[in-house]
């Protein structure tokens, strides 16, 4: 941006505030230094600058003084505009300082940063302090995150074309979106999906092309006592294991196996005979086979067909 | 109507910047030069240039009127006068939300481990709440993100190791390496401790590998704090988490594998370098590895629904593997066949 529209725009925020009454279009042209002489030329720019002040945040308020003014005018009143008092204590701050890293780079690391250096502004020190042993982070997620957070930020309902796990063609989905979860360090949009008419969760690694805004802000409500942690642990939560396998594995093999098994014993040389509860039987077959010849599914028998299936699948 | 991406940088970060210099300097009464610029981020000299477009300011109506005085003489910034821009702009629903979320994440990761700093009832819960007040409004979205953080099933393995960071110790890991299938031994001194992606890592020097490696805590089978102090090499980077936990090396072997429909997870689960499209839900993905092992086990996990077509040894090797374990079911298969 030019020196000159800097200089500009740092002018109308100052007029703007210092003014208890709304000031007219003229008023502001005649205290603020930049505008061009042409009233078409200056009602353009204008136009554009309040837009830009309106996108940092900066509550500008459009009104009249009394009920007999015609023209509309404008003011930053400055108990909207201040961030009210906050005092950190340097324990806090270093907290601070921990959580705008979190983002680093991820999609909300501009505004973490942002809002650091706002309260910087307001006299807290949020200096680097040594850790509390631990660094948590957020990924750089996909693409898909930024409009949605603006989605449900604004209460916009959204459209975006998405292809379910195992679905050859992505459909096209229309969701009032009601907040964004990471779970196992993957993000989720839950909502209430228009074409079916009931609550839907979403995987962002999913959406296949752009999020499209499909109504106008303010659109969605959110239903009282609705939690989107919830709705997404629910819809992600396995069914308990409720079955129990007979595997024999192979002595010094199987780790991922063993971890989870409710008895070990030895069975032949260089095998043993390991239990272990499992829920699905094509997840499981699927994670068995992968042992190769170091897992052989004594029991249930179904188990055992679906990793004799798998493994021919892979010979095929 | 698709959605703007970022703001661009230009137009909006100079006026934000200067809108919070008057009352960063207001705050402290008088601050430095060389501070001040490392505090926004930006040289001397950006910063000398913003206090002067700052003090040339000037309204011109009603009367010519200088809202901002200032000077930074000797290195040391004072306002003199700012009575209008003496505090800084409020929080926007983005920045209170980006804070927000991620002191409610270290409160998960405070709640999923026993890390002292970031218990309940600890600064983090009185950060949260005087963030909370402070942001007034535009808090109220950040509730609707959420960052949940696994619970971490091994909190001795964690203390233990906090303890050994603490004291510079070097430790030794039994440690499962699924991709092998095989519990390695081997030492390590740590370097530091990060969540991320839900998961608890330790990042530290592998003294087996003669490289910088994160080990994942809930594949620790077992650990041993040594009586020996920790050695990291002075030229050890931590990795760029930025750029991906798991990043490829030049030497890496180049596997192509198309995906059935049912297969298509793999893309999302792991790093590829090249995803195409095949029609009818098929993809092709490029990726690499450093060890075929782990690609041989992905192939019996995906059956039909996936073929490595490069390289094609590893393919033979594969139809080889699942040959070999087919074969140990043949006597049942016949038993049942016999009836």
């Amino acid at each position: 941006m030019s020196r000159r529209k800097t200089e500009r725009l740092l002018g109308l925020v100052v007029c703007l505030l210092s003014s208890e009454r709304y000031l007219t279009a003229l008023q502001i042209r005649a205290a603020v230094p930049g505008y061009p002489e042409s009233f078409e030329a200056f009602k353009r720019m204008f136009e554009r600058d309040k837009e830009e002040l309106r996108e940092l945040g900066i509550p500008l308020e459009t009104g009249s003084n009394s009920p007999l003014d015609e023209e509309a005018g404008y003011r930053i009143p400055r108990q909207a505009y201040v961030l009210p008092e906050i005092r950190l204590e340097p324990d806090e701050a270093a907290v601070l300082s921990l959580a705008a890293g979190v983002w680093r780079r991820a999609e909300l690391a501009g505004a973490a940063a942002g809002a650091l250096l706002k309260l910087r502004a307001a006299g807290v020190d949020a200096e680097e302090t040594p850790q509390p042993g631990i660094e948590p982070r957020l990924q750089a997620g996909e693409a898909a995150f930024g409009p949605l957070w603006q989605a449900v930020r604004d209460r916009r309902p959204v459209a975006f074309a998405y292809r379910a796990a195992g679905r050859s063609e992505p459909q096209q989905r229309h969701l009032e979106p009601w907040g964004v979860v990471n779970r196992h360090g993957r993000w989720y949009v839950a909502g209430h999906d228009r074409d079916r008419d009931a609550v839907r969760v979403f995987r962002l690694s999913r959406i296949e092309g752009p999020v499209e805004f499909s109504g106008p802000a303010g659109s969605v409500t959110v239903p009282d006592g609705v939690d989107v942690r919830e709705t997404v642990r629910e819809w992600d939560t396995q069914p308990p294991p409720q079955r129990a396998a007979v595997l024999r594995v192979r002595q010094g093999a199987g780790h991922g196996i063993r971890r989870y098994a409710t008895s070990v014993r030895p069975d032949g040389a260089g095998w043993d005979l390991v239990e272990t509860p499992f829920s699905d039987v094509a997840w499981f077959a699927e994670h068995l086979a992968s042992f190769g010849r170091s897992v052989v599914v004594a029991e249930p028998a179904d188990l055992r067909e679906a990793v004799i299936t798998q493994l021919k699948g892979a010979l095929a | 109507m698709t959605a703007p991406g970022p703001a661009p940088r230009t137009s909006t970060a100079r006026l934000q910047r200067l809108l919070a210099l008057v009352p960063y300097v207001v705050s402290r009464k008088v601050a430095g030069v060389a501070e001040t610029a490392a505090a926004f981020g930006i040289s001397e000299r950006e910063l000398v240039d913003d206090l002067n477009l700052l003090w040339c300011v000037e309204l011109r109506s009603p009367d010519p009127y200088c809202p901002i005085d200032l000077s930074y003489e000797g290195g040391e910034i004072e306002v003199s006068q700012a009575e209008l821009m003496d505090r800084p702009l409020r929080l926007a629903v983005d920045e209170a939300s980006a804070l927000l979320v991620a002191l409610r994440m270290l409160a998960e990761v405070g709640q999923a481990a026993a890390v002292p700093g970031l218990a309940e009832g600890s600064a983090l819960s009185r950060t949260i709440a005087k963030l909370e007040a402070a942001a007034g409004e535009a808090a109220a979205p950040s509730a609707q993100v959420a960052v949940q953080v696994d619970k971490i099933v091994q909190q001795a393995v964690l203390d233990q190791l906090r303890d050994a960071l603490a004291r510079g110790r070097r430790v030794h890991l039994t440690y499962y390496v699924p991709g092998r299938d095989e519990a390695t031994e081997r030492d390590v001194d740590p370097m530091r401790l990060l969540v991320v992606e839900g998961r608890t890592y330790l990042e530290g020097w592998c003294w087996r590998a003669e490289a910088v490696r994160l080990f994942r805590l809930d594949r620790v089978l077992g650990l041993a704090v040594l009586p020996v102090a920790a050695e990291v090499p002075p030229d050890a980077e931590p990795k760029d988490l930025d750029q991906g936990l798991f990043r490829p090396s030049p030497g890496d072997l180049h596997v192509v594998i198309e995906l059935g429909p049912h297969g298509r997870w793999v893309a999302e689960y792991y790093p590829c370098e090249e995803v195409t499209e095949l029609g009818d839900g098929r993809l092709r993905v490029e990726l690499r590895t450093p060890d075929s092992r782990w690609v041989r086990r992905l192939a019996l996990r995906l059956g039909e629904n996936g073929r490595i077509i490069a390289p094609a040894s590893l393919d033979e090797q594969v139809r080889g593997d699942a040959a070999a374990a087919l074969a140990q079911y043949a006597p049942q298969v016949a038993d049942q066949g016999g009836g």
